[in-house]
């Protein structure tokens, strides 16, 4: 491709003043759109400390941190997190956990074993379910999850006088919600890190003698690991900031994380307030923001600063 | 190590190969069975619900319908206007990121910046959209408000699909259109923009599935709202009726499934779940096209 | 007997006829050059010899290749043992994205060698026999990508040498290569034929000179002619070799 060469052979001096007016104007406008994407960030940031400041100023951060009961709209009211963050932390966790074991496996599977046509097929499939709504996860969770869990619930604890029944709206249930929604992503991104690690590292593997399993865990998997940790980042990344999918499936209520317990997620505490909220209340959820966007930022930023440690001295 | 070693023969289970297929052919069959399942079910469950009725009319106690016209009117609504200020704002940051600014402290702190933005979660965004565009400026609950929080949420996925786009566009095509004298906007606009378009429908694409696809965010930026504005009273009216609806509150497809399905109407969830389901699979199949011709222009 | 015994060997990918009929015998404890043009084969004939064509999926191999009088394409045969006995080195040095002990520990670990004193033993004599051990021994710990190109393809070569092969196949093992890391390799490929039995590759007539006992001339997938390295270079029967030599094919 090259330039337009009749506008250059036809320019005159006119014509030239009449470009470098358009040059600039196209410079200033593109700078423009630059300045506005920076605003942009700026202003999220500024508008979520300027909403969550006054509340943790007002509350105090050990008092929201380490406090443990969430009761906002009490004669007395009390802003204690601490559950909220240790449910948003364990499910997210858990969740990654499952969908790293089961997505890396696939991608094994994909990339290394199965055939043309298959991995076609399956990594066809795979795309698509990356691009899914969240909220229908949630809707599959609410519908098929939650009462399966329910059953299983009143198998383990019948005859059981203190267990506070859920409904099957528990943490378990918002652990596998999650896992599934993440897992399609954790898949697709760990794929093309295995494809991407050289062909020698394989047949020198396998020249050793090493056999197929030998060569996979023990020479491709190390050698695609800051992609595939990565892929499972970008899962936890996800599943953090998730809202609309576990919100219900998990119960909402505010409890410490336990297996069949109610929970609520920082995430779906804002959600589920944010209509009624007022005053200090109000603020606080704009402070939740605030620590879940800390929370994302700090676990993205903690494994990926490990692995680019670890990718330099390798 | 085994047997004889005079001998190419061995009769032996290595646990690890065992053990290492089973595993894999095991998580790939759950993997598989888990997304197929899915994909299916909802397809089972919304062909039960979904026709031309639902796709149409509104729901609606008095008239006893039930249907998703209006959010599907509502999140065109909101996806045109959304990428109507996204793709100018995003293209134009990036080719001033990438063709005008010298690397420095400059460029490195916007593209953080941006970076950052791509990690915000959306309820992050539907807080500030709610305080900013709804407090601040007075939006209240309406698409406007919704479409530019969404437009700040997929702002770096445009910039950042744009930004590749240009850096695998080869330096020769630059300098040949420098070269020969062609201004610097002259060449961005008749070389390296052309060049990366593949990329930057791409980023297109992308950025439409995650506004189809966003609850979150919208939930307290548009609304719920589900009503179709009157039509057919001249084309005059039509538009003024339609231009109007951005001040009103409207609810996207997501948001109307997320409300049916916390107040237990299934059936309507379900439906919802379809079309968004063939509207995501329709832009998956745009996206494969774009990237197919992409690396067929090579 | 012979180390390696080529008997009337002929492969295919899918319908594409790669090598024909080749009969060839490799002495023990030799360096046998196979030389030829790009695409004559010849590297796929070395990966006949440990059956890595097999991964290539449409290959089909006729013939018999016997080492150690073994037929190594006989039914039951593990390739895992074929390849413990016959090691490979390849073009591009690529360790592995590991320490430079564990690249080299790599290959008897997965024969099922545990224990350190061992291991470390099998190490430090692998590297010493690549002529590594000298440059690395202060840093056996640290990742393998910091070593220089020869280097890399030193360890690459302790790697292969770990499980102790009979024979070493090596695929142009120096064309990615500086002229002095050349060298170094070239003397080593000279040591290790007093060992073992080599097999290279190599496109370059003069590298074929200095080090090998034996040599051979592969031509569009046919074998045209082996035999002693002096009655290769000096008085080739087949014209085809001299041409060759004279740099006309």
């Amino acid at each position: 491709m090259t330039a337009d060469k009749g506008v250059l052979a036809g320019a005159g001096r006119e014509n030239r003043g009449r470009r470098m007016v358009a040059d600039k104007v196209a410079e200033f406008c593109l700078a423009a759109c630059a300045a506005v994407s920076f605003l942009a960030v700026a202003a999220i940031a500024l508008y979520m400390i300027q909403g969550g400041m006054p509340a943790i100023r007002e509350v105090g951060w050990k008092e929201i941190l380490f406090g443990r009961v969430w009761d906002p709209v009490g004669t007395s009211p009390k802003f204690g997190i601490r559950s909220m963050i240790a449910t948003t932390l364990v499910g997210t966790f858990l969740a990654a956990l499952s969908a790293a074991a089961v997505g890396v496996l696939t991608a094994v599977f994909l990339a290394e074993l199965a055939g043309e046509r298959a991995a076609g097929i399956v990594g066809t499939t795979v795309d698509l379910l990356a691009g899914i709504p969240s909220v229908i996860y949630g809707l599959l969770g609410i519908y098929l999850l939650n009462p399966l869990m329910y059953r299983l619930e009143r198998k383990i604890f019948a005859g059981s006088r203190t267990h506070q029944f859920t409904g099957g709206a528990n943490l378990l249930c918002a652990v596998l919600v999650l896992a599934v929604m993440i897992l399609p992503t954790v898949i697709s991104v760990s794929v093309s890190a295995i494809r991407s690690v050289s062909e020698e590292v394989r047949a020198s593997s396998l020249a050793l003698g090493a056999t197929r399993m030998q060569t996979i865990f023990r020479a491709v998997l190390p050698a695609a690991r800051s992609g595939v940790a990565a892929a499972v980042v970008l899962g936890v990344g996800r599943a953090m900031g998730e809202s609309m999918a576990v919100m219900l499936v998990a119960g909402n209520c505010v409890n410490t994380p336990g297996p069949f317990r109610s929970v609520r997620f920082l995430t779906t505490a804002i959600v589920s307030e944010m209509g009624y909220a007022q005053g200090t209340h109000r603020r606080m959820l704009y402070a939740l923001g605030l620590v879940l966007f800390a929370l994302i930022t700090l676990v993205n930023g903690v494994v990926l600063g490990a692995m680019k440690k670890r990718e330099v001295s390798m | 190590m085994t047997g004889n070693p005079y001998t190419l023969h061995r009769r032996q289970i290595r646990p690890l190969e065992l053990f290492g297929r089973a595993a894999i052919y095991g998580a790939s069959s759950l993997s598989v069975f888990l997304l197929l399942g899915i994909l299916c079910y909802i397809f089972w469950r919304g062909s039960r619900t979904v026709n031309v009725d639902f796709l149409t009319s509104v729901t609606s106690a008095l008239k006893q319908t039930v249907g998703i016209g209006g959010n599907l009117v509502n999140t065109l609504y909101i996806a045109i206007l959304t990428l109507l200020v996204a793709m100018p704002v995003g293209v134009g940051a990036a080719v001033y990121l990438d063709e005008y600014m010298s690397e420095g402290r400059g460029k490195a702190l916007v593209e953080w910046a941006i970076e950052i933005l791509a990690g915000v979660p959306s309820v992050v965004f539907g807080l500030f959209g709610m305080a900013f565009f709804g407090g601040v400026l007075h939006m209240g609950y309406s698409l406007l408000n919704g479409a530019l929080t969404l437009c700040c949420m997929v702002l770096p996925l445009v910039v950042r699909n744009t930004q590749e786009a240009l850096r695998a566009v080869p330096a020769e095509y630059r300098w040949g259109a420098l070269g020969v004298g062609a201004s610097r906007w002259h060449m961005v606009r008749t070389v390296l923009l052309p060049a990366a378009r593949p990329g930057i429908v791409t980023g297109m694409i992308l950025a439409l599935g995650r506004i189809v696809g966003e609850s979150a965010a919208l939930l307290f930026t548009a609304g719920s709202g589900r009503f179709l504005p009157g039509l057919g009273r001249g084309i005059y009216r039509d538009l003024q009726a339609l231009a109007g609806k951005v001040v009103c509150s409207g609810g996207t497809i997501a948001v109307e499934l997320y409300l049916q399905m916390q107040s237990g109407r299934y059936e309507v969830a379900f439906g919802a779940a379809c079309v968004l389901l063939v509207l995501v699979f329709i832009m998956q199949v745009l996206l494969r096209a774009v990237a197919g011709k992409g690396r067929r222009d090579e | 007997m012979n180390k390696v015994s080529v008997t009337d060997l002929n492969l295919y990918y899918g319908s594409r006829h790669i090598l024909k009929h080749v009969n060839l015998e490799i002495r023990e404890r030799t360096v046998m050059a196979l030389m030829g043009p790009s695409g004559c084969g010849k590297s796929s004939f070395l990966r006949c010899i440990n059956r890595m064509n097999d991964l290539a999926g449409d290959s089909r191999v006729e013939g018999q290749i016997l080492v150690d009088g073994e037929n190594v394409y006989d039914r039951g045969v593990d390739t895992s043992l074929l390849r413990k006995k016959v090691g490979m080195v390849f073009q591009q040095p690529v360790p592995f994205p590991m320490s430079i002990y564990d690249n080299v520990a790599y290959g008897p670990r997965a024969h099922g060698i545990r224990g350190r004193s061992r291991l470390e033993k099998i190490v430090v004599q692998a590297l010493e026999d690549a002529s590594l051990y000298g440059e690395v021994r202060d840093r056996l710990g640290r990742p393998a990508a910091g070593l220089s190109g020869g280097q890399k393809q030193r360890l690459c070569i302790a790697r292969a040498l770990a499980v102790s092969p009979g024979v070493l196949l090596m695929d142009e093992p120096t064309s990615a290569l500086d002229p002095a890391s050349t060298l170094k390799i070239e003397e080593l490929i000279r040591k290790l034929g007093k060992k073992l039995t080599v097999v290279i590759v190599t496109h370059n007539i003069q590298q074929a000179m200095r080090l090998a006992d034996d040599a051979a001339l592969f031509l569009d997938g046919e074998l045209v002619e082996w035999g002693s390295s002096g009655q290769i270079f000096l008085r080739p029967r087949d014209k085809r070799t001299r041409q060759y030599m004279a740099g006309r094919l």
